[in-house]
Formats: structure tokens, C-alpha cells, sequence
């Protein structure tokens, strides 16, 4: 699904990334984990195209084809999805109005005609109910006034209408107190299956509860300085990160 | 010989087609010769530093439409918000047009000011109110006032509200290379009553068009005025408005001014306090592009205690567009516990598109609340990779984040119609279809 080799990445001529290598498989959950400041949230930003951020070295595969190039709405239109840590407020903009233009500029690139509009409306009810959305939110301003759980379950909604075959979650627990982890980690549960992956970047341990990843890796100073499974996150929650710093001198 | 000479000379020719013994005839003999004292402003005036009218002043613009037009309902139907039933004052090249308005005198008049200068019965209305608030030393006002003539005459009686709002509308056809138009509007709205006016300056076909309109709106006691101006004219049309807004207390009026279209464009938007506790709104979309120029120059009076006043105007710049926001108010030193706030946020779309924003407070009061800002940013990036993000092409996610940015503006627009219509120019002003009206 998503393959990355040796990945090198400049923001503003400063050095983030440093040789990062990473394979995501079909049907898999990874997790990375790092301290501040370590390059996390720029991996999730170069994986979705952000322009600010300039590839120097390395490169990525998404589903077989180099998509370093590549502009953010192309690789969306490929099936790549990231969860906002700060989503982007749009006001005058419904919740509903957003996500069908969305949707349908995705069909669109494929040469597909726009979703039926009964079909739409049937596919929003449906998967606002996976995330205890309740109409009324769905006809407010994208974003517009919502508290940092709102962002975020409407994040996972848009996810879980746009079917994405990589999300990438960048900090979707910050900001969310228990309940509404719960309602969104199981938002993403729900929608993971053999076809696509996911790839959750987190802080903290505990997201990592109630979306179980196959792996974890660690990254310090733009590179995955460990592997493991989901043991790997609880000694991290443990013991911090000093052991790995050692590790690497 | 200069335009300039040409308005003066013609003016012989104009009072032969005037009645010479109304009592505003006086008042066009003393603007004319108040016109030729100043001519038409240059760029040495301070109100004028950025807008320089010379490129619209080369021509030599007909004063006087060639013959009757043959514009049918057809031609223009687009252009009318509501359908025929609602009140409409339509003017061809100026010429008021019977067959395509609804006028009446039933309760109210809405008709037009000629008939109203023409009629003995509205001599002591004219009186009243005529030119009353227009400051002499304008001297396109007073070019305005020298050939006033025709335009719309709207007379709301107290505790009377039409339900429709009314349209103005004025088309030119193009059967003249250019033209220039100067009408004159009088509405007043008496106590307790409420209307909606839109007006529109709209061109048919290519043609050099200049238009200096001057539209006089007194508002009485306790009366509610929202009147929008819809300026998405051709690209060969210049329009000067020049609107001055005369409010008693308790009054609440509303302007708003969406720029879209026209290559030069002037708005002199005058607010006058003459009492306690009223309220004015001033709020204007503008989206320019190629060589494109709008000004907004606003003036505020809080010349009496307790009133308030809300400006916000939006602007958005591409090619090598042009905005100007001139905003002064004046709080006088009687005018205590004054609210006034004046807000002109602006995004520049490319390098070479142009916005000189300039706020003027002059405040002589000590107990007031004023504040004012003014930004010019360019379209925010973490926004616009959000929206591409989700698969939206970078043209239409710019378009999204440009509605956003100018959505609060349209907020306060009172029909719903209107705001559908608004929303649909911008989509067409930006190059979108977005598949849903926004």
C-alpha cells in the first residue's frame, strides 16, 4: 500500500525528515510515536502533499506508483486521507455541502458521474450514525464553532464518507477527552478492514487502546530509530523515550 | 474641446427640455456653476489620491440617448430578482421605460422623479427634501444636481411597508459608442415604515458607459431601510454612485454594495445622524480581476448621542485588479456613547493586484466606543491544503476559501432570493461549480 524509502524533507531550508523508511501493508494499522518536535506531523503533512514541504532525497510509493510529485488533491483522488490535528474552519460552508463536493470532485477525477443525490444523502446518515453525529451538526458551517471533539469527529465522518484506502490520523486524540476517543477510535475501527490501512500518529499510548496497531515505530530526529508491535507503545508509556536515545549513541 | 467644456456647453441645450420655472432649477444653475468653479476631481484631492477618473474622461460621451430602444422583457428578465409582479423603475439609456416597470400611486408612490417635479401636489415634498443633504463641494454631486431630470422617486407614507422589495434598474443598450448617464434617485421613507431596495447598473452589450448616479435616501423616525447595490456591470462601464443617507432617531439603515463587475467604479456612501439611537450598516463584497477598479468611499456623521454604526467590507483581488477602501467617521463632540466600528480585510490573490486601505477617525466625543482594522493577506495555506486534502482542485478550493472569507457580509442580506442570486455571482466570478448553491 504505502512504501517509503530513505525519505529526506526540507520545511523553510531546514532539515525534518532525515532517511525515513517505512512499508505499510494492505489491511494494516501502524502507529509512530516520537517526542516533540521529532518529525512525526511532517511525515503524516509529506505523505498528503503539502507544498510547504520539499522532498530532497527518497520517495514514496502509494500503491505501486512514485507519488512524490504528486499534488494533495491527486493523491486524495488516489485514496489517501489525513486527519487534521487543526482542521480548517469554513464558514458558510454546511458539514454536508463539504463533503458532497468532496466526494464528487473525487468521482470526478475517476470520470465518474455525481453520487445520486439519495444515495449521498443515505451514505451521510449512515455514517454520521457510526459517529453519534446528529443532523443538526451536519447543516452547521464546516468547522465553524466546533469544540476540539466536534473537529474531530468530523474529521473521522469525512474519513468514513470518502473511504480512503491509507488514513493517516496525525494527533487525532489530542484534545479529546475519554468519551469522545472512544466514539472517534471506534469511528476508525469500524472502517478499517483488509482493503486499506491506516497509519495513527500519536503522543500518548492511550489512543492506542482502542485502535490496536500490528506495528510501532518510534521517531527521533526524522528517522524510525525502533520497530515493534503494540508492546513497544506501553514501555514508551512507561518509560519515555531517553532509552532509545541511549540506544542510538 | 474637453468633456468637461462639452457638460458645460451642453447645458444650454438641456433647459430646453427642462421646466425653467420649477424651483430646482435654481438649485442646477448654482451645482453647474459650482462644477465649473472645481471640474471634475483629480488625484491632488485627498479622497481621490488613488482613483484617477483621466482614462474615463478621454471620450466624447453623448449627454443624450439616440432614439427609442427596443428592449423587451426578454433581454433583460435575467437581470429582475422577483418576478413582474413586484415593483419595478426601469430606465433604457436613461430614458424611463413604462412598458418594462410597475410604478404606483396607490398608497404609496414608487414611480418616477420627473413625474414628481412635473406634479404640483409633490412641490412641497420636493421642497422638503430635494438636495438637502448633498455637500455642495462634491463636484460630481454637483454635476448630478446640475442635470438632474429622471430617476426613480420613491415616497413610503408612515407605517407602510411594501412587500416586495423594489428594483431599479438601469440598462444602457450600446446603440451609442459612449454615453454618459447622471440619474438622480430621491426616496423617502416616513415614520415607522420599512422597505428593500435593490438597484442594479447594468450594460446590454459592449459599449462605454459612464454613469454618475446620486441617490438621496432620508430615512424618518423609527423607519427601516435595507438597500443593496448590485454593480456587475460589463467590463466597458463605469459607474460613480454617490449616495447620501439622511437618518432621524430611532432609524435603521442598511447599505450593502457588492462589486463584481464595471472597469471603474466609485462609491461615495455618506452617512448622516440627525438623532438618538439610530443604527447604520455599511457592507460590501468586492471580487475584482484584470484591470478592474473599485473605490469605496465611506463617510460616517455621529453627530448625536447613543448611535451606532457597523462598517465591514471584504475584498478580494486578482490580475491586476485595484481596491480602494477610503472609511472616515466622525463622532462630533455631542455624540457620547457612540459605537462605531469599521472593519476592511482584503486578499490579494496575485502579485500584481493592488489595495490601498485607509481608515480616517476623527473623534471629539470622550465617551465612545470605536475601533477600526484593516488586513491585506493573501489566501491562507494551511486552508487551502486542507481543502485539496480532500480531493477539491485547487481552483475551486480557493473559490470555497474566498466564499468563507467574504461570507460574513452575506449574512445580513434580508432575502433570501437575493442572497441565492449574490451567491451565484460570486461562483460565476470565480469560475466554479460547486455543485451545491452556496
Amino acid at each position: 500500500m504505502l512504501e517509503i524509502n530513505n525519505l529526506h524533507c526540507k520545511v523553510e531550508g531546514k532539515s525534518i525528515l532525515k532517511g525515513i523508511n517505512l512499508k505499510i501493508n494492505k489491511g494494516e494499522i501502524h502507529a509512530i510515536m516520537g517526542p516533540n518536535g521529532s518529525g512525526k506531523s511532517t511525515l503524516a503533512n509529506v505523505i498528503s502533499g503539502h507544498e510547504d514541504y520539499e522532498i530532497t532525497e527518497g520517495s514514496i510509493y502509494f500503491k505501486g506508483k512514485e507519488i512524490n510529485e504528486f499534488s494533495p488533491e491527486e493523491r486524495a483522488h488516489e485514496g489517501v486521507f489525513m486527519s487534521f490535528q487543526y482542521p480548517v474552519e469554513i464558514p458558510g460552508v454546511t458539514v454536508t455541502n463539504f463533503i458532497k463536493t468532496a466526494i464528487n470532485e473525487s468521482r470526478k477525477s475517476k470520470g465518474l458521474d455525481e453520487m445520486p443525490s439519495g444515495e449521498m444523502l443515505k451514505k451521510i446518515r449512515e455514517k454520521a450514525a457510526l459517529l453519534e453525529i446528529d443532523s443538526n451538526f451536519l447543516s452547521r458551517s464546516l468547522n465553524e464553532g466546533f469544540s476540539g471533539g466536534e473537529k474531530k469527529r468530523n474529521e473521522i465522518f469525512q474519513m468514513a464518507m470518502m473511504e480512503p484506502e491509507l488514513a493517516v490520523l496525525d494527533e487525532t486524540d489530542s484534545g479529546l477527552d475519554i468519551d469522545a476517543l472512544k466514539i472517534v477510535a471506534n469511528g476508525v475501527m469500524k472502517c478499517s478492514n483488509d482493503d486499506n490501512s491506516v497509519l495513527v500518529i500519536t503522543h500518548y499510548q492511550r489512543l492506542l487502546d482502542y485502535i490496536v496497531p500490528d506495528f510501532v515505530h518510534v521517531v527521533m530526529d526524522g528517522k524510525v530509530v525502533k520497530s515493534g508491535d503494540k508492546d513497544l507503545a506501553k514501555k514508551i508509556e512507561e518509560i519515555g523515550y531517553d532509552w532509545l536515545k541511549k540506544d542510538k549513541s | 474641446m474637453s468633456f468637461q467644456e462639452k457638460l458645460l456647453d451642453s447645458f444650454i441645450a438641456f433647459e430646453q427640455d427642462v421646466d425653467l420655472l420649477n424651483p430646482i432649477h435654481s438649485q442646477r444653475k448654482n451645482a453647474l456653476k459650482r462644477f465649473e468653479e472645481t471640474g471634475f476631481p483629480t488625484k491632488n484631492e485627498e479622497s481621490w489620491k488613488y482613483t484617477s477618473l483621466k482614462s474615463i474622461l478621454q471620450k466624447n460621451y453623448s449627454l443624450y440617448p439616440s432614439s427609442n430602444s427596443n428592449i423587451e422583457l426578454k433581454d433583460v428578465k435575467e437581470y429582475f430578482l422577483h418576478d413582474m409582479d413586484s415593483f419595478k423603475i426601469v430606465f433604457i439609456d436613461g430614458v424611463y421605460s413604462p412598458f418594462l416597470s410597475k410604478t404606483t400611486h396607490d398608497g404609496m408612490d414608487i414611480c418616477v422623479l420627473s413625474a414628481a417635479l412635473s406634479k404640483t401636489k409633490y412641490n412641497s415634498r420636493i421642497k422638503k427634501y430635494f438636495n438637502k443633504i448633498v455637500p455642495k463641494n462634491e463636484s460630481l454631486a454637483s454635476l448630478n444636481t446640475s442635470y438632474t431630470k429622471e430617476g426613480a422617486y420613491i415616497f413610503i407614507p408612515e407605517n407602510t411597508s411594501p412587500e416586495d422589495p423594489i428594483q431599479i434598474m438601469h440598462f444602457s443598450t450600446g446603440n451609442q459608442k459612449s454615453l454618459w448617464l447622471q440619474p438622480r434617485n430621491l426616496i423617502i421613507v416616513n415614520e415607522g415604515s420599512r422597505v428593500e431596495i435593490i438597484e442594479r447598473h447594468q450594460s446590454l452589450k459592449d459599449h462605454s458607459v459612464v454613469t454618475n448616479s446620486l441617490t438621496e435616501i432620508y430615512a424618518e423616525k423609527n423607519s427601516f431601510v435595507d438597500f443593496y447595490k448590485i454593480q456587475n456591470d460589463l467590463h466597458t462601464a463605469s459607474l460613480i454612485d454617490n449616495t447620501f443617507i439622511s437618518q432621524q432617531r430611532d432609524s435603521n439603515v442598511s447599505v450593502h454594495t457588492f462589486s463584481f463587475g464595471g472597469k471603474l467604479t466609485r462609491n461615495n456612501l455618506n452617512f448622516y445622524h440627525q438623532g438618538e439611537n439610530i443604527n447604520s450598516t455599511l457592507k460590501g463584497i468586492t471580487i475584482l480581476e484584470s484591470n478592474q477598479h473599485v473605490d469605496h468611499n465611506t463617510l460616517v456623521n455621529h453627530a448625536h448621542p447613543n448611535c451606532e454604526s457597523h462598517q465591514d467590507y471584504k475584498g478580494i483581488f486578482s490580475d491586476r485588479s485595484v481596491g480602494v477602501f477610503n472609511g472616515k467617521i466622525i463622532v462630533d463632540k455631542i455624540a457620547q456613547k457612540t459605537n462605531a466600528f469599521q472593519q476592511n480585510n482584503n486578499i490579494l490573490i496575485d502579485n500584481k493586484s493592488k489595495v490601498n486601505t485607509k481608515p480616517q477617525l476623527e473623534i471629539f466625543a470622550d465617551d465612545v466606543k470605536c475601533s477600526h482594522g484593516c488586513t491585506v493577506g493573501q489566501l491562507d495555506r494551511e486552508a487551502l491544503f486542507y481543502l485539496k486534502s480532500r480531493g477539491i482542485p485547487d481552483k475551486e478550493a480557493k473559490a470555497l476559501l474566498t466564499y468563507a472569507f467574504a461570507n460574513n457580509v452575506l449574512e445580513s442580506v434580508r432575502i433570501p432570493n437575493l442572497k441565492k442570486r449574490i451567491n451565484r455571482l460570486i461562483a460565476n466570478k470565480l469560475g466554479v461549480n460547486l455543485g451545491f448553491d452556496l
